[in-house]
């Protein structure tokens, strides 16, 4: 029996050799085997190491202290920081380094070969195994006691569910709260982060403002859940500019137009305005939107508009939103036309 | 060597031209918004052998260059005082070079343009100090500037060629000037959006990030992710990969 056929066939992956085995190389003393001075000078040098790692403990500690954590100062953690990382590196580079320079230059390096051990077990083993279950199986009779096994059966299946149901208890029930943002006819559109209201008048050709619900700065709680789906951007841009939509005609004042600034691949503040070409640029995956036309897709992998937010003048001049949005802000999910 | 009797005249002469001259200097104040008749004249005379050619000849547009009427002295002063006026060639968008004019040119140009209509003058002195609150000023970047100006100015990149121009090292009055005038393809941001003490505030951020080094450690120019990916890649698996190389070769 060759020592090939003693593997069973399915660890069988070498049997057909298209190329003969070419054995192991020559061995090749090293120059450290060769002369004395050489493995002296290896030696130095894997003592060296050690040295530079016990050097590396000593000045993570030092910088430890040296460079004390003041409440407040970033540059002092900054020191903190680099000095104990240096000498921690050092510290585990040295000993790491050193042991493998040690290896390769001192210890023995002569090439050996392992044959596999086989991987089945002994007949008497797979005997006595095969023996072990059926004795188990009797004794328990779990073969011939067929109401147990079935109810344990059914059981295993029942045990998850109560997990399942769990499961629906994690977090809030999403339901309308990714399509409804703060907008509500008559919000007034005010600056961030101050919330000062913003008057149609102040707004100049030209002019961009970074828009907050009014309200927004006096939440108490998911103020910035509700900044991320309610932030807008304010242009005014040349009447004669636009290309409106009759029916969307309204939703603009005299060439002030009011744009999510979420963007609707993936919710990346859309803010790079480029006053003469009108493009809104993303500054993440580079979506381009014409703010003229009703932010257009014009570039990038944006596939819908920016919805726009409905605005209007109230009696004092100040600008408000005619209704929350009309479509869903942010990036596109299965549900969510409103 | 005895002295000749006419060289304490030249003396005091030279003296008082230049005490004077310096004290002019000190106390030019940048608040005149309607400069003198003469100033005016010696604007419009520059104006025309300089800019009209693309702006017209009275400033009202041409083919080559937009109209000028209403643009104010701030915008005059900015694009002629970095150096983008006169343009020296049609791209997407004009660089910062040498400055072609005295700054005594410059204000006269200012002063003519200023004179055809109302618009933005140059910002007063006070609002130049960088001596702001810089936390806020900083906010005020960030919301308002730093998608395209980087968040501490180092500049990026936008559509076609065009870029958001670095902010390390442009001076204070040209900062302030760029936000009333929203040059090239920047948004204005007038005085009722962001108020004089806001962009006052704008600028001392910009200043103290100038002035401050980095707590993070080095930059890399912070120009962001691109930058610091690079040098990880570069440095940090090369490292490892030499690392690597070395474990598997046999010694000497």
């Amino acid at each position: 029996m060759s020592e090939l056929d003693k593997y069973s066939a399915g660890s069988r992956t070498d049997i057909v050799r298209p190329i003969a085995d070419p054995g192991l190389e020559p061995h090749r003393e090293r120059m450290t085997d060769k002369s004395e001075r050489h493995a002296r000078n290896a030696e130095k040098q894997v003592a060296i190491m050690f040295v530079i790692s016990i050097i590396g403990a000593i000045i993570a500690v030092w910088g430890f202290f040296a460079f004390p954590i003041v409440d407040g100062d970033l540059g002092a953690t900054r020191n903190n920081a680099f000095w104990m990382g240096i000498g921690m590196a050092l510290s585990m580079l040295g000993i790491g380094f050193g042991a493998v320079h040690w290896a390769k230059t001192l210890m023995p390096d002569n090439e050996v070969s392992e044959e596999r051990h086989i991987a089945r077990s002994s007949d008497e083993a797979r005997a006595q195994a095969i023996e072990i279950v059926k004795l188990a199986n009797g004794e328990s009779g779990f073969t011939r006691r067929k109401l147990i096994r079935r109810t344990l059966y059914g059981a295993l299946a029942f045990f998850p569910i109560p997990a399942v149901v769990i499961f629906g208890d994690l977090g809030p029930v999403v339901g309308d709260t990714l399509k409804q943002t703060m907008w509500r006819p008559g919000t007034r559109l005010t600056r961030d982060p101050t919330g000062i209201p913003i008057k149609a008048s102040e707004v100049t050709i030209g002019s961009v403002f970074h828009v907050i619900p009014e309200g927004l700065s006096d939440l108490e709680e998911h103020k910035l859940e509700e900044k991320a789906k309610a932030a807008v951007l304010l242009v005014r841009v040349n009447p004669a500019d636009l290309k409106e939509d009759p029916a969307k005609a309204s939703w603009s004042y005299d060439g002030i137009v009011a744009y999510s600034k979420i963007c609707t691949h993936v919710g990346c503040p859309v803010a790079l305005y480029e006053q003469h070409t009108h493009h809104l640029l993303c500054p993440c995956h580079q979506s381009t939107f014409d703010l003229a036309d009703h932010c257009r897709v014009i570039f990038g992998p944006a596939s819908r508009p920016l919805p726009q937010l409905p605005i209007a003048v109230d009696a004092e001049g100040y600008l408000i939103a005619q209704s929350d949005f009309l479509e869903s802000v942010g990036p596109s999910f299965w549900d969510m036309r409103k | 060597m005895r002295r000749r009797p006419w060289a304490l005249g030249v003396v005091i002469f030279l003296g008082l031209v230049m005490s004077g001259g310096g004290y002019a200097v000190a106390t030019q104040t940048y608040q005149s918004e309607v400069g003198s008749p003469a100033q005016v004249e010696e604007g419009r005379k520059l104006f025309l052998s300089n800019c009209a050619s693309c702006h017209g000849t009275n400033g009202e547009g041409a083919v080559g260059g937009p109209s000028l009427i209403g643009v104010g002295a701030a915008s005059v002063d900015f694009q002629v005082g970095t150096g983008r006026m006169p343009g020296q060639a049609s791209g997407p968008q004009l660089y910062k070079k040498p400055v072609q004019f005295t700054e005594e040119q410059i204000l006269a140009m200012a002063a003519y343009v200023a004179s055809l209509a109302p618009g933005p003058a140059i910002p007063a002195e006070e609002f130049l100090r960088a001596d702001g609150d810089v936390t806020h000023g900083g906010e005020l970047f960030r919301i308002n500037c730093a998608m395209c100006h980087n968040a501490v100015g180092a500049g990026g990149a936008l559509t076609e060629g065009k870029f958001a121009p670095g902010l390390q090292g442009v001076t204070e009055k040209h900062i302030y000037e760029a936000m009333v005038t929203g040059p090239q393809n920047m948004p204005v941001f007038s005085d009722a959006n962001l108020t004089p003490e806001d962009k006052k505030d704008i600028i001392s951020y910009l200043k103290y990030v100038e002035e401050f080094e980095s707590v993070g450690g080095y930059e890399l120019a912070s120009i962001g992710p691109v930058a610091e990916g690079l040098f990880t890649w570069i440095f940090g698996i090369g490292f490892i990969i030499a690392i690597t190389v070395w474990l598997g070769a046999k010694a000497n």
